[in-house]
């Protein structure tokens, strides 16, 4: 690999054992994944500061203890912990001790403490073709279709390496050649489904389960695939598979027709994807169909957009069961302004903030299901809360929560 | 005979091998307080994977995966060495932090295995030995 004669400074410790530690990781992976050079990044986004035990805390203060500092704007992950509401967890004292310190470590690093996974919904976010390093899966995917940023799927410790260097091993999806589509998927079905919330994360789990790690390109989408649809259709996507990267013809930026996603290559494979298989896919999200316990809505992070929908929707109704909307602060702050935040307290809804109900224990015991209108959140919760997931759209969520029975929209 | 293959991360390690029939993410996959595959789906479940050279056909999954195999090796639960077929950045990343921390020695080549489950092979940076050094494929 091609080293600049700053790069062979930091290795060689000039500018302190952090930031050595640091180079050494990125370098290594990039002789691993072949990369001709580093690349200058503009952002980072770091996902190491949820606590999986104490090595990652051990690594990053060593980080702390070397003197690093990230070199650009670094935003962060969700935590293990509610710094805002942090009654709301109901683990062992020790593990969130161990949660809080690494989250503080971070923000030693100089890390921007926005505690969130959809840090695209932040107002400082990368545009066209700005080479960034990404940590957090719905992130990635987001940040490359729909951003048009470039990023590879960057994970724990090397998340935050690359922010401490400001360089990243020029490799996959920072290069052209390694954003072509390489299947197609023609959407075929009727024009009404298109308005279904449902679709999208729905269709986002059908390829995540086809493509593994390769770029798909949708055709059929029209512009009712907003940013929030198009995040929920990515996250689902990089659930269920490895997606970092999918293409749809008209909508998003690097796709303005098939050649162009395909980036002048033929694809490997095409799928027709008609009502029958979509269903299909829907039903597999649920794992149960008894009464419903719970609601949990907003993941990833609930947008502004989207907490005035829930709002809309709310207003003059109470919920019968617990019922939690997780977001950012930041959105938070903008939903206290707005009265957004009010009206959905008012419906008797829990705002969890900075972390997330299917990583950390804040549900607790429920009487039966958790319906969620998040194919990503229903993908992992059975697994990591021992729940079964009823998945519906978000106004099935609220119909449920009001009538206290089970309501799902059909299509 | 030995074969020479590409080293990811140096060391020289050897131990019986794992050869795994199916990929496995070691977020989710692998219980960090016994080592062993817990994933029920993987035709392997319950394999222990502490010393073994384990030789994995091809990575999946988490990006956590990374803190796993740095969790594995700082409990001493981790495997001796990894042969890979396709180079996966994710475990070179455990593989050196642990190094760095604990002092863990992991080496991870890539390349084709020599042979199966049970056998003794061993890694010494850039060379991949079976049965101490009788490796019938030869060098690449």
């Amino acid at each position: 690999m091609r080293l600049t004669d700053e790069d062979k400074a930091l290795l060689r410790g000039e500018k302190g054992p952090a930031l050595r530690l640091a180079a050494e990781l990125v370098v290594a992976v990039g002789e691993a994944e072949g990369a001709a050079s580093l690349v200058d990044i503009v952002s980072a986004h770091v996902d190491g500061c949820l606590y999986h035990g104490p090595s990652g805390l051990d690594f990053v203060l060593e980080l702390v203890a070397g003197g690093g500092q990230v070199a650009v704007p670094t935003t962060l992950n969700v935590g293990a912990i509610d710094l805002l509401h942090p009654d709301l967890y109901r683990g062992d004292r020790a593990s969130a001790e161990s949660a809080r310190r690494l989250m503080d470590a971070y923000t030693d690093l100089n890390c921007t403490p926005t505690w969130t996974c959809a840090p695209y919904q932040l107002p400082e976010r990368p545009g066209m073709g700005d080479q960034i390093a990404w940590g957090e899966s719905n992130a990635i995917v987001f940040a490359n279709s729909v951003l048009g940023a470039r990023t590879n799927r960057y994970g724990d410790f090397l998340d935050i390496c690359c922010a401490l260097i400001g360089r990243a091993p020029l490799s996959g999806l920072h290069t052209d050649e390694g954003r072509g589509a390489r299947l197609v998927f023609e959407l075929a079905v009727p024009d009404r489904i298109l308005d279904s919330d449902l679709l999208y994360p729905t269709l986002g789990h059908l390829l995540g389960e086809r493509c593994g790690s390769e770029v798909p390109v949708i055709i059929g989408l029209d512009r009712r695939a907003d940013e929030d649809r198009l995040k929920a259709l990515g996250a689902a996507a990089a659930s269920s598979g490895s997606v970092a990267m999918f293409h749809a013809v008209g909508v998003t930026p690097e796709a303005g027709t098939l050649a162009d996603a395909l980036g002048g290559e033929r694809p490997s494979q095409r799928i027709v994807v008609g009502q029958e298989m979509l269903s299909e896919a829907r039903r597999s999200l649920s794992t149960g169909n008894g009464p419903v316990g719970a609601v949990s809505v907003g993941t990833p992070h609930i947008s502004p957009a989207g907490l005035a929908d829930l709002a809309a929707m709310v207003t003059g109704k109470h919920t019968t069961i617990p019922f939690f909307v997780n977001t950012s602060r930041a959105t938070l702050a903008v939903a206290e302004e707005t009265g957004d935040a009010g009206a959905v307290r008012d419906f008797g809804a829990t705002i969890v903030t900075d972390t997330c109900t299917y990583i950390t224990p804040i549900i607790g015991e429920v009487q039966g299901a958790v319906m969620t209108d998040s194919a990503k959140w229903a993908f992992y919760a059975p697994v990591n809360l021992g729940v079964d997931v009823v998945f519906a759209a978000l106004s099935d969520c609220v119909a449920t929560a009001v009538t206290g029975k089970t309501v799902e929209e059909g299509w | 005979m030995i074969a020479v293959v590409r080293s990811l991360v140096p060391g020289r390690a050897s131990g019986e091998a794992l050869v795994l029939e199916a990929p496995l993410s070691l977020w989710g996959g692998v219980d960090v307080s016994s080592g062993r595959i817990v994933d029920r789906t993987h035709p392997q479940l319950g394999a222990e994977l502490r010393d073994k050279i384990v030789a994995l056909p091809r990575g999946r999954g988490s990006s956590s995966s990374s803190s796993i195999l740095a969790e594995l090796l700082r409990t001493a639960r981790g495997p001796a060495g990894l042969v890979l077929a396709e180079a996966d950045s994710i475990l070179v990343v455990g593989a050196l932090v642990a190094r760095y921390l604990y002092e863990t020695n992991c080496p991870v080549v890539v390349g084709d295995f020599p042979g199966r489950s049970g056998e003794i092979w061993e890694i010494w940076d850039d060379r991949l030995m079976r049965n101490g050094g009788e490796s019938d494929r030869g060098g690449r």
